[in-house]
């Protein structure tokens, strides 16, 4: 019997949303508890800060540029390398329960395979992408996933409470709702225990108690949530007053102190501010950044602090049930997250073509199986959620497949030492007629983004921040003569460290 | 908001061969994945999607001289959409498969042409496994 493997990922989460980062609003005993006894990562980056991407790097250990979902919308090949097959072929029992996003929604031929397994918890041939057991949900119970399915079954009077995500034209809906008509904000009366956090809690425990006890498991839980719309139960609403959220450090509150700051970034920060240019569709297409008050921020960043504490309960049930089970001296968790979320930062939220650290640094951490006997610690240096597929080899005791591209994660600062800490995140767009394409490095206490020719920039711009003199990423030091030299080095090091590109590009074939 | 998407695939059989499968609107269910039934009556046409929805198409062009076949949906969703399938002979016995789709809402065109690309693709292993 070898170690068992709970992997946690929510998405669109802030890493300061958790106490252990320093968060003041959701309380999250049981993360913050995990946390306190492993390891806690500062610096956790994504490789792309959007969700298919993201999500199938963690699940194939390489970088988008070479899975090939080099955005929203372009689906990850059935037939593409999994971690999770790879463990399954160890011998270890697999499930995925919660919101998977390899594939496109959006998806009215019923094309894509991930949204035609709703019928069961079986994929047909035993496995899909190395999972035995798929249980999905997304942010709405609209679809064919197996918690629209349950809803509508069970509980259709509940399913007019969740937020519509998109509006009739399909495009990223922009309707307020709430106290302060705040984007994707609704009143939802749906119970909390029906909701999709409780539901995927539920069903990840109903596979653990069928599962015999000497037997290897990884389950990836995907929480949808805390991704707007933010329309939690209203009956967890009261928990925090949004009239007593503070705002967030890097929102000035002049209007005229943000424009400065987006003027000081690439042209898109404030043609997308001012509403002048749609660049991705991960963000309502008519809702323009400039009208977002106050108290929308506050508003919106509450039901995102109670969507947060909800999770943390559901996590604290499964371990409950590992405990019951008695697994807990050989369970690893790993919770992270997908990307990160605006919050208010600069006057904007959703996401973006924007490498800062609202969407870039994410919540990471590993409480390794007590049996293992690894030491609690905070780890510094960068590292990316493309090293958790070897994470999960190492923890396994599997060789690394010649297919994954990232190293196991650091347990401690000097771990690993003589490795490169260079972390890199790519984005690439093309909606429309409108490309956006950024490479970033973090390294060294920097993060430095280079942009490539596209519908609004010419390959000259770009952004350097200094992460410890300018945690808040307000000035841009791109064009500063004093910081040439580095930016020069981080240059050279990220165009000399990109990985393999697949080719042919897969296209796009639906907008998410 | 309107949005033009197109996709486009070389496949290696003579332009004729190709047209015969693709430019007839009832043979839509044996390369488009997901549509399940065409029934065609004169210039209309009813696609059942794999979801069991149907959706109304009026057909607007099919020239079989030039190669072309255009028709736009009915449905409530669409302010407005024009699909226009062309093949282009290239002259040594392979031809050049070119799908647009137009439409308002935007988002549409992108689903609609999306899963026209995957359906080229699905045609052309198709037609030349043959």
């Amino acid at each position: 019997m070898g170690r068992k493997i709970l992997f946690i990922t929510t998405d669109q989460q802030r890493h300061d949303t958790l106490g252990c980062y320093g968060g003041q609003l959701s309380r999250t005993p049981v993360l913050d508890g995990l946390a306190a006894t492993g390891i806690r990562y500062e610096r956790a980056t994504p490789q792309s800060v959007v969700c298919m991407p993201a999500r199938s790097t963690m699940l194939t250990g390489q970088y988008p540029v070479t899975h090939g979902v080099w955005m929203n919308g372009v689906p990850l090949p059935v037939d593409s390398p999994s971690i999770a097959q790879t463990l399954h072929d160890a011998g270890y029992r697999t499930a995925l329960v919660g919101k998977p996003h390899f594939e496109p929604f959006l998806d009215p031929f019923m094309r894509f395979v991930e949204n035609s397994l709703g019928d069961s918890p079986t994929p047909p041939g035993g496995t899909h992408r190395g999972f035995e057991h798929l249980e999905f949900a997304t942010h709405t119970v609209v679809g064919q996933l197996h918690y629209a399915r349950w809803m509508a079954a069970n509980h259709p009077q509940y399913i007019s409470g969740f937020y519509p995500v998109l509006d009739r034209e399909l495009e990223v809906n922009h309707a307020g709702g709430g106290d302060t008509g705040a984007p994707q904000v609704q009143v939802n009366n749906v119970p909390k225990e029906l909701y999709h956090t409780d539901w995927v809690a539920d069903r990840t425990i109903a596979w653990l108690d069928s599962l015999d006890a000497d037997e290897d498991w990884f389950v990836w839980v995907s929480f949808p949530d805390p991704h707007h719309p933010w329309d939690p139960p209203q009956s967890e609403v009261g928990r925090i007053d949004w009239r007593d959220v503070p705002l967030p450090a890097a929102y000035p509150e002049s209007a005229a102190e943000r424009q400065r700051i987006l003027d000081d970034k690439p042209r898109h920060w404030t043609m997308w501010y001012d509403g002048t240019l749609v660049s991705n569709y991960e963000a309502p297409t008519r809702w323009v950044p400039a009208t977002l008050t106050a108290d929308q921020i506050r508003e919106v960043n509450a039901r995102n602090a109670v969507e947060v504490e909800l999770i943390d309960e559901a996590i604290g049930r499964i371990m409950a049930t590992i405990g019951a089970r008695g697994w807990d001296d050989d369970v690893d968790v790993v919770m992270t997250t997908d990307h990160g979320e605006l919050g208010g930062d600069f006057g904007l939220l959703f996401k973006g073509p924007y490498h800062v650290d609202g969407l870039m640094r994410l919540p990471l951490i590993w409480r390794p199986a007590p049996s293992a006997g690894v030491a609690a610690a905070v780890v510094t240096r960068p590292v990316g959620t493309i090293d958790l597929a070897a994470t999960f080899c190492g923890i396994a005791g599997v060789p690394v497949p010649a297919f994954v591209d990232g190293d196991r994660l650091p347990t401690s600062d000097t771990d690993l030492d003589g490795t490169p800490e260079r972390v890199l995140t790519e984005w690439d767009s093309e909606l429309f007629g409108v490309g956006v394409h950024l490479r970033t490095i973090t390294r060294d206490g920097w993060v430095c983004t280079a942009y490539k020719p596209g519908y609004v920039h010419d390959g000259t711009e770009g952004e350097l921040y200094s992460l410890t003199d300018d945690p808040l990423q307000h000035t841009n030091r791109w064009d500063d003569p004093a910081a040439a030299s580095i930016k020069a080095d981080l240059l050279d090091d990220l165009w000399a460290s990109q990985p393999a590109v697949r080719t042919p590009r897969l296209d796009v074939q639906a907008p998410v | 908001m309107r949005a033009s998407v197109r996709r486009a695939v070389r496949i290696n059989r003579h332009a004729d061969e190709v047209w015969a499968l693709l430019g007839d609107p009832g043979r839509l269910p044996e390369w488009f994945p997901g549509i399940t039934d065409a029934t065609v009556d004169g210039t209309s046409r009813v696609i059942t999607t794999k979801m069991g929805i149907p959706m109304p198409e009026e057909i607007l062009t099919n020239d079989s001289i030039a190669r072309r076949f255009q028709y736009r949906l009915l449905i409530p969703t669409v302010k407005e959409h024009l699909s226009t399938l062309d093949v282009h002979d290239l002259g040594d016995d392979t031809c050049l498969v070119v799908y647009a789709a137009d439409a308002d809402p935007a988002a549409m065109a992108l689903i609609i042409a999306g899963a026209a690309g995957n359906a080229l693709e699905n045609a052309k292993r198709m037609l030349e496994q043959t």
